[in-house]
């Protein structure tokens, strides 16, 4: 639907567009406004979006326009529209194909009528908001979408009787009667008011509503009503009788299969007759109303059309002449009285609106032109979607195909999940849209899944949950990534270490124990032990993650006074080259106090390790760095020290118990 | 199911909560609290199940819960608990925490006390850097709070200050707390541990800490048993249930096979706790029932019949245990049914008390059982 942005004024200033996924961000530039407005021709270039500093009048305040493409879903009411459609949807989606003919129609008519019944609901709630609030604008708006809603039902109601449960010739017309009374609806106020007053037949509108129950094809209410008034007129009773009479015996096509198509013709043909006759010689010429009566039940466009507003419609007047003129109507038969009805009805005075264009091109079977009629007059997705969903699984638009995008159902539930997905709470829905979009859902759902904002951590699980059932591992590490930069800026080292686990990004892992080791070599102390001493199997995800797990666990065996093992782990980190290079230093400055123990820990031959850990170390160093840092210097020395003395005394005491 | 009813009210549903009943009475639950997420305005309702009037002859009864009145909250409800029959805990993203005021005689509700970001990263004072709180448990006049930012607050309705805030209790995310005794809580966090805290020891550490198995999956929600306070239930991301007993071991006494997602909330039925609820993120919510001893049903459940003598031997010893912590629970004694069939986005909260449940979801729908043991 084209639409006008209000303020926006594109002669008066160049406006530049940036394209979102379902929105579009217009704003206004100052570009190419010099000398006056610019030539139309040339508005192309303000697409660019630049905007040069220097202005030629005093600059007023700019503005921003964003331009949604599906302007109903931030109606809070239809909300509840979304949501339980949204279950329709999905159950129709699981239902199964193979159930035979028969009762997969049933089952089809039967999703139809669901999506109507959460339509109608949601028109009755829209109508209680409507009436209750007291906001003049509100109430107007509320009044406009009760309307859209009661549009919406209406076709899509027509497109059940002649698409979903595709009613044969019979059965055709009492669906089309129920469905005119259903939305017929203009005239049940009058009905009202005479059914309630004391006495109907004295009622100024009593024929009026008597006409009403007969256009609508409600004969047996409106013989009621005669009866009271023929007890009222013992003079004219015969008359009474004899209209009573016809009423009872029209004949109506039976919804089973107890009489054939002919017969049912040649009863009605004789009935037509009858009626004729009544008509020709004048049994109710006494009584004009009786004489209109019957002359609708013979189906007299004249006399029917004499009740125009008690009509209303053009459709009415369809159904109602196809009632009294042609009853066993076949639904290809209906485009040419529904043509020929809409042009009487208008009398060429009114141009159709667009819901008699749609309507029309349903009579006509123009399926494709029902849905395209609906998306431009509807300002929502929802309908053409949905109803282009079910009318789908009717299996009625298979050899549709587009040349664009894959096919019309795939396109229209694309248009409306990417509308769900600009919306702050309405996005979970639309990943089951998506799913069921076999050519282009899943990359759609890549690109908006990644576009949600998170907040917080649970609508992180949540969205990672959505990811992961669907194996979309790229947005899984990607939204990690998000989560473990955020948890990395708020100094949560913690959190950010489990977020890259869980996406298995080794170099987020490798990124996040350097800080660990750096906060370490800083305060002489692990933050967040309880994570890292619960690595597990996780602590494999990078080299620098092992190192960190091990260094940890070496500090434990030390604690635990388990010195042996400590420094075996610690020799080993080394040797292994668990250990990054500029670690090496501090593990070898660890070994120190284990060096100096009372009781010799380190071998002879871990000692030699030691010793040559160390030698490679300084002697990776170029003499400049050797002798630049005094600590650094006055830490190999001790360390030599150590190790020598170590040696010694390790020499010493294996001798002895060799020896001994 | 026609004993439920449903009502769609428009906003993600992140809590729902039966109000609490006087001790003495003996009438139905009638008012629930509800709590939305995601949305640019997020609410704060209370609802009425009014059981007077409408209930026909057998019973039953028609007709959606009535909005009694409602209140804008800023920031996703995270967690919510009444502390009394007139005062609701609330906690937000933003790492407030609300008391919030139920005047039942006007029906309108209104901000009571607030602890401004009580959750916080790096810097209380700074005008953002709130840190979501997870989870809220009181027991009047006491309400202990954890959240993202691994941190525990202790406080009092109607007292400003903190009691207690442990700071950087758990270093990766806090997700649901529970009182194990009045001094004693239990928090559970991302990495799939389990940790008692006691209050009144003065160490930032906890006091004992269990851990499921390697796996480190996340646990999102605790319950405690309610009369054997050793008996603890949490879930976990993967949906699985466990049942902890915390006077032995530091892991679970049984692992359960759940739901297919992250599990949300699970909670032993108060006043009889052989009945257990989950709801998962999958769309599901079960009701695990051990109460069906073969002692009072031996016949059409174990129709093989050689080992019934064994059984009912079994079940006596295991009613002193607890159905709960009998060795394979899985084996005919627990009767498990989902409540929600064909349901597909998730099921954020539940809540029991007496014959009613009540739960919430992401399809923007609020579900009343008042038959849960019909």
């Amino acid at each position: 639907p084209s639409q006008v942005v209000p303020g926006a004024d594109p002669s008066a200033r160049q406006l530049c567009f940036a394209w979102g996924p379902a929105e579009v961000l217009v704003c206004e530039t100052l570009f190419g406004r010099r000398g006056g407005s610019p030539p139309r021709g040339e508005s192309g270039a303000a697409l660019t979006g630049r905007v040069p500093g220097t202005g030629d009048r005093a600059p007023s305040s700019s503005r921003l326009f964003v331009v949604r493409r599906d302007q109903d879903i931030y109606i809070q009411t239809l909300r509840k529209l979304f949501n339980e459609s949204h279950g329709i949807f999905t159950g129709l989606q699981r239902s199964e194909e193979g159930l035979a003919g028969k009762s997969r129609k049933a089952q089809l008519v039967q999703v139809s009528k669901n999506y109507r019944s959460v339509i109608r609901a949601c028109m009755e709630d829209m109508h209680q908001a409507a009436t209750s609030t007291r906001d003049p604008a509100l109430h107007s708006q509320y009044s406009t979408q009760v309307s859209i809603l009661s549009a919406m039902e209406l076709i899509w109601n027509l497109c059940e009787i002649l698409f979903v449960e595709a009613a044969g010739a019979g059965p055709l017309l009492l669906r089309l009667l129920d469905w005119v009374r259903l939305h017929v609806c203009d005239v049940d106020s009058m009905v009202r008011e005479v059914m309630s007053s004391e006495s109907p037949s004295k009622h100024e509108l009593f024929w009026n509503v008597v006409d009403i129950f007969v256009l609508q094809g409600r004969l047996d209410e409106a013989r009621h009503l005669l009866s009271k008034e023929a007890s009222a007129n013992p003079s004219s009773v015969n008359m009474y009788k004899i209209l009573d009479d016809l009423m009872k015996k029209m004949p109506v096509p039976s919804l089973g299969n107890t009489q054939t198509l002919t017969e049912m013709e040649l009863k009605w043909q004789h009935w037509h007759e009858e009626c004729q006759r009544y008509l020709q010689d004048g049994t109710f010429a006494s009584n004009s109303h009786m004489e209109s009566i019957c002359k609708i039940l013979l189906g007299d466009d004249d006399a029917i059309l004499e009740k125009k507003e008690l009509i209303t419609t053009w459709y009415h007047f369809l159904v109602t002449r196809l009632l009294y003129s042609h009853p066993t109507v076949k639904p290809m038969e209906l485009r040419f009285y529904a043509q020929a009805c809409m042009d009487l009805f208008l009398g060429g005075e009114s141009s159709p609106e667009p819901l008699d264009t749609i309507l029309m091109a349903a009579f006509e079977f123009e399926m494709h032109q029902v849905i395209k009629e609906c998306s431009i007059a509807l300002s929502n997705w929802w309908f053409v979607a949905h109803l282009t969903d079910l009318l789908d699984h009717c299996k009625l638009l298979q050899s549709h195909n587009l040349y664009f995008g894959s096919n019309m159902r795939e396109f229209l539930l694309l248009e409306y999940a990417s509308g769900l997905f600009s919306h702050h709470s309405l996005w979970q829905l639309g990943v089951d849209y998506f799913d069921h979009c076999p050519e282009y859902g899943r990359v759609y759902l890549e690109l908006h899944i990644e576009r949600i904002p998170l907040n917080t951590e649970q609508k992180a699980l949540k969205v990672l949950r959505i990811c992961e059932q669907r194996q979309m591992h790229e947005q899984v590490r990607s939204i990690c990534k998000i989560m473990a930069m955020k948890a990395l800026r708020n100094n949560r080292l913690g959190s950010a270490l489990s977020w890259s686990i869980r996406a298995k990004d080794a170099a987020f892992a490798t990124l996040i124990s350097d800080r660990f080791l750096k906060d370490y070599c800083e305060r002489g102390c692990f933050s967040d032990l309880d994570l890292i001493d619960n690595l597990g199997p996780s602590m494999l995800l990078s080299d620098r993650l092992t190192f960190l797990g091990k260094y940890r666990e070496f500090h434990r065996l030390y604690g635990e006074k388990r010195f042996s093992e400590a420094a075996k782990l610690l020799l080993l980190l080394m040797t292994a080259h668990i250990a990054p290079c500029s670690f090496w230093m501090t593990l070898l400055t660890d070994a120190l106090p284990l060096l100096e123990q009372k009781e010799v820990i380190f071998s002879a031959e871990q000692t030699y390790e030691l010793m040559r850990c160390l030698e490679d170390l300084t002697a990776g160093k170029s003499d400049k760095q050797k002798f630049q840092d005094d600590v650094e210097t006055m830490k190999v020395e001790m360390l030599r020290l150590a190790l020598a003395r170590n040696l010694a005394r390790v020499i010493v005491k294996e001798g002895t118990l060799e020896g001994s | 199911m026609e004993d439920v009813c449903a009502k769609f009210v428009s906003q993600k549903i992140s809590k729902t909560r039966w109000r609490p009943l006087p001790a003495a009475a003996l009438q139905l639950p009638d008012l629930f609290a509800t709590g939305s997420w995601d949305n640019e305005d997020n609410r704060i309702s209370i609802w009425s199940v009014g059981h007077l009037g409408n209930v026909g002859l057998n019973g039953e009864y028609q007709g959606e819960p009535q909005l009694l009145c409602d209140i804008r909250h800023n920031g996703d409800v995270m967690d919510m608990q009444f502390l009394d029959q007139e005062r609701i805990v609330v906690a937000s993203s933003t790492g407030t925490v609300t008391i919030f005021r139920h005047h039942q005689n006007n029906q309108t509700l209104s901000a009571n006390q607030r602890w401004e970001k009580a959750h916080y990263h790096v810097d209380q004072d700074t005008c953002c850097g709130g840190a979501a709180c997870t989870g809220i448990i009181c027991n009047n006049p006491d309400i202990v709070t954890v959240g993202e930012d691994g941190r525990i607050n202790h406080f009092k309705a109607d007292q400003k200050d903190a009691v207690r805030t442990i700071d950087n209790a758990d270093s990766s995310t806090l997700h649901a707390v529970t009182f194990l005794r009045t001094t004693e809580i239990l928090t559970v966090n991302s990495i799939g541990q389990l940790k008692i805290w006691d209050l009144r020891q003065q160490r930032n550490e906890p006091s004992q800490i269990f851990s499921l198995t390697g796996d480190r999956v996340p646990l999102h929600c605790v319950d405690r048993h309610p009369n054997q306070q050793h008996i603890v239930a949490t879930g976990g991301q993967d949906g699985m249930l466990s049942i902890w007993d915390i006077r032995q071991g530091t892991m679970p006494v049984s692992l359960l096979n759940a739901h297919e997602a992250e599990m949300w909330e699970v909670h032993f039925h108060p006043s009889s706790p052989d009945h257990l609820f989950t709801c998962s993120e999958d769309g599901s919510l079960w009701h695990w029932d051990t109460s069906t001893d073969i002692a009072e049903k031996p016949s059409f459940l174990h129709q093989g019949g050689r080992s019934t003598t064994y059984f009912s031997h079994n079940t006596i010893n295991q009613s002193i245990v607890s159905a709960w912590l009998s060795n394979d629970p899985t084996k005919d004694r627990m009767e498990i049914t989902n409540l929600i069939p064909n349901q597909t986005l998730s099921v954020n909260s539940l809540d029991v008390l007496g014959p009613c449940l009540v739960y919430g979801t992401d399809a923007e729908a609020i579900y009343v059982n008042r038959q849960l043991f019909a």
